[in-house]
């Protein structure tokens, strides 16, 4: 099990899936980055690979940041803004650790799969086995270091595992192209290792999906 | 007379001054340029009054146009000549402002059918030697921006750097886009619809109604007869006024508070102060505006429907376009809220145009385009500071 490069470089290693999908995205791509917060993703991808971007954002404050930054950014979210996108208009739709607070998982990954020749999407994975574990012990809703909120405060309402996004994929048609599981401060699991064991170890993982 | 009316005339002379030969810069288009309208009819001239502020730098590729809104004028970012106040988005146009003047060449003209030196309808009809009154021809947003088209044609500038306005002016942005992409780089349009709702023609019926309903404006010939219809074009601008604000900031502002009294009067004075403001506002209004150039300005913002144009779809207006798009609203602004502008967001995301959108959480109503809102101010600069690293400024 290999340490991803660059990973432990990173001032939020919560955030280290960002350096996993920034590696799937090719240079001059055409790229919506969906649920984009400040553009922090996007501003690397315009600087370092010359994408042509645009994102969509919740909070005012995270698109005042992003437009300020110069990018073109939405106020938004994936669960409404979705759907005016034109088939197939981008090269990657992205989905950062946000899949989990839409309101309808499911329609938004169709959506996904539709604007962008490829969707890549990177979710917290509750098959975790801290999560397990602090459930069966505590038999209380876990919060952890990645998942710190209380079951009241959540904006976490659609929670998954590596197993149910499998089984989503199926239902949607998905095609899988590539996957990263990760693990600790940002290693990734063994490409070999079978989907039990990315499953209970992989804290988070990245998909890039196409339509079959 | 009183001191009062003598000012007030002496006010409203001034005005007429200004519609004839304006105190700003002015572009003569004569029969050789004649400007058709939408209507069918043609100008065979007309002048249009325009200010500018820094300098048009040496490739003419920093040049913002910006846009009035329905009593604006040209006089963005200077001392108004009839009124004494600073210009009207002083605020957002100037030196270090978020339109910086020190970088760009900023450009605004008052529009087709205006009263402050740009041909309307109190100018002087060349064929009678009398003010046009209502035989000016009704002129639609896209006659603005056909008229203003002409006079950067004029000043050498092939394309903007930036076309930005808010309410009717956000109208004209959208219709510069729609009809010459190529010549607009980046496009800022701000608490504006791509078409005007049926409330919003409902009030400005209203509006209308109690113009024509003075007797002082004569069937539209006051000017001729040396009157003004004061009381209709006040009371126009009174209930207009209540659109621009919202119910939380007018009882922020005044409440149920009472005007110079303690007690209510049981009678129809102004007891409250809000109706003091309102008459405040309606009577010195008729001072600065034309009363038709109120109705035909009403008029074009009534009549813009940019998808109409466009078989009905708004994403076919913006197809293929290359602009940089922000747009923008306010919570609470009612008269052109949040969905009217989402409305343009979609379709230009539907049109794959490359667009930011942002609505700014304030209590101030419409108006709030105008006030001091830091974070319009600095989405602003940040989408133009962007859009100028783009353009190599």
């Amino acid at each position: 099990m290999s340490e991803f490069p660059g990973a432990t470089m990173r001032a939020d290693p919560d955030r280290v899936d960002l350096d996993v999908v920034a590696g799937f995205v090719a240079p001059g791509a055409r790229v919506l980055d969906v649920g984009c917060g400040d553009g922090e993703l996007l501003l690397r991808l315009e600087t370092e690979k010359g994408v042509d971007g645009r994102g969509i954002e919740l909070s005012q404050k995270g698109v005042n940041e992003a437009v300020g930054r110069g990018l073109s950014v939405v106020q938004g979210d994936a669960d409404h803004d979705l759907a005016t996108y034109p088939d197939q208009s981008f090269d990657f739709a992205i989905l950062s650790q946000t899949l989990q607070a839409t309101h309808n998982p499911r329609t938004v990954l169709e959506n996904l799969l539709r604007i962008g020749r490829k969707a890549i999407v990177s979710f917290p994975n509750f098959g975790h086995w801290r999560i397990r574990a602090k459930l069966l012990l505590n038999g209380r809703m876990p919060i952890t270091e990645n998942l710190p909120y209380r079951w009241y405060n959540t904006p976490n309402i659609h929670f998954c595992t590596i197993y149910d996004f499998l089984a989503l994929t199926e239902e949607t048609g998905a095609g899988i192209e590539a996957a990263v599981a990760l693990y600790g401060r940002g290693r990734a699991l063994s490409e070999r290792a079978p989907w039990p064991v990315w499953n209970i170890i992989g804290e988070q993982a990245v998909f890039v999906l196409s339509k079959r | 007379m009183s001191a009062i009316d003598h000012t007030v005339n002496a006010t409203a002379e001034l005005r007429r001054a200004e519609t004839q030969s304006p105190s700003s810069r002015v572009a003569l288009f004569e029969a050789d340029q004649p400007l058709a309208l939408d209507g069918g009819a043609s100008l065979a001239s007309f002048q249009i009054a325009y200010q500018t502020y820094g300098t048009l730098n040496a490739e003419k590729s920093n040049a913002v146009l910006v846009c009035h809104a329905l009593t604006g004028d040209q006089h963005v970012a200077n001392i108004h000549p009839i009124t004494g106040k600073g210009g009207w988005w002083s605020l957002m146009v100037g030196p270090g402002r978020p339109i910086d003047t020190d970088r760009f060449f900023v450009i605004c003209t008052n529009v087709l059918g205006g009263c402050m030196g740009t041909t309307g309808p109190a100018s002087f009809d060349p064929a009678s030697g009398e003010p046009y009154a209502l035989s000016f021809p009704v002129v639609t947003i896209r006659d603005m921006v056909r008229a203003q088209a002409m006079l950067v044609d004029r000043l050498g500038i092939d394309t903007l750097f930036a076309v930005v306005g808010g309410s009717m002016g956000g109208m004209q942005v959208l219709q510069w886009a729609a009809s010459y992409p190529e010549r607009v780089f980046a496009a800022v349009p701000i608490a504006t619809a791509a078409r005007h709702s049926s409330q919003n023609i409902a009030f400005h019926e209203v509006g209308r109604q109690a113009i024509m309903a003075d007797p002082d404006w004569s069937g539209g010939n006051y000017l001729a007869l040396g009157r003004t219809p004061r009381k209709g074009l006040a009371v126009a601008r009174m209930a207009a006024h209540i659109t621009y604000l919202s119910d939380e900031a007018l009882h922020r502002k005044f409440g149920r508070n009472l005007q110079d009294r303690l007690a209510i009067t049981f009678g129809f004075d102004a007891d409250f102060q809000i109706e003091s403001y309102l008459r405040h506002q309606g009577m010195t209004f008729v001072d600065r505006f034309d009363a038709n150039s109120y109705l035909y300005m009403t008029r074009a913002m009534d009549y813009f429907d940019l998808a109409a144009d466009y078989d009905g779809t708004l994403a076919n207006a913006f197809r293929g376009t290359k602009t940089r798009f922000c747009v923008m609203s306010f919570t609470s602004d009612w008269l052109f809220p949040t969905s009217e502008n989402r409305t343009i967001v979609h379709a230009l995301n539907a049109a794959g145009a490359n667009v930011s959108f942002v609505e700014v959480e304030t209590d101030k109503g419409h108006d709030s385009f105008l006030l001091e809102e830091p974070e319009m101010f600095a989405t602003i600069s940040g989408f133009i500071a962007g859009a100028a690293r783009r353009r190599g400024l």
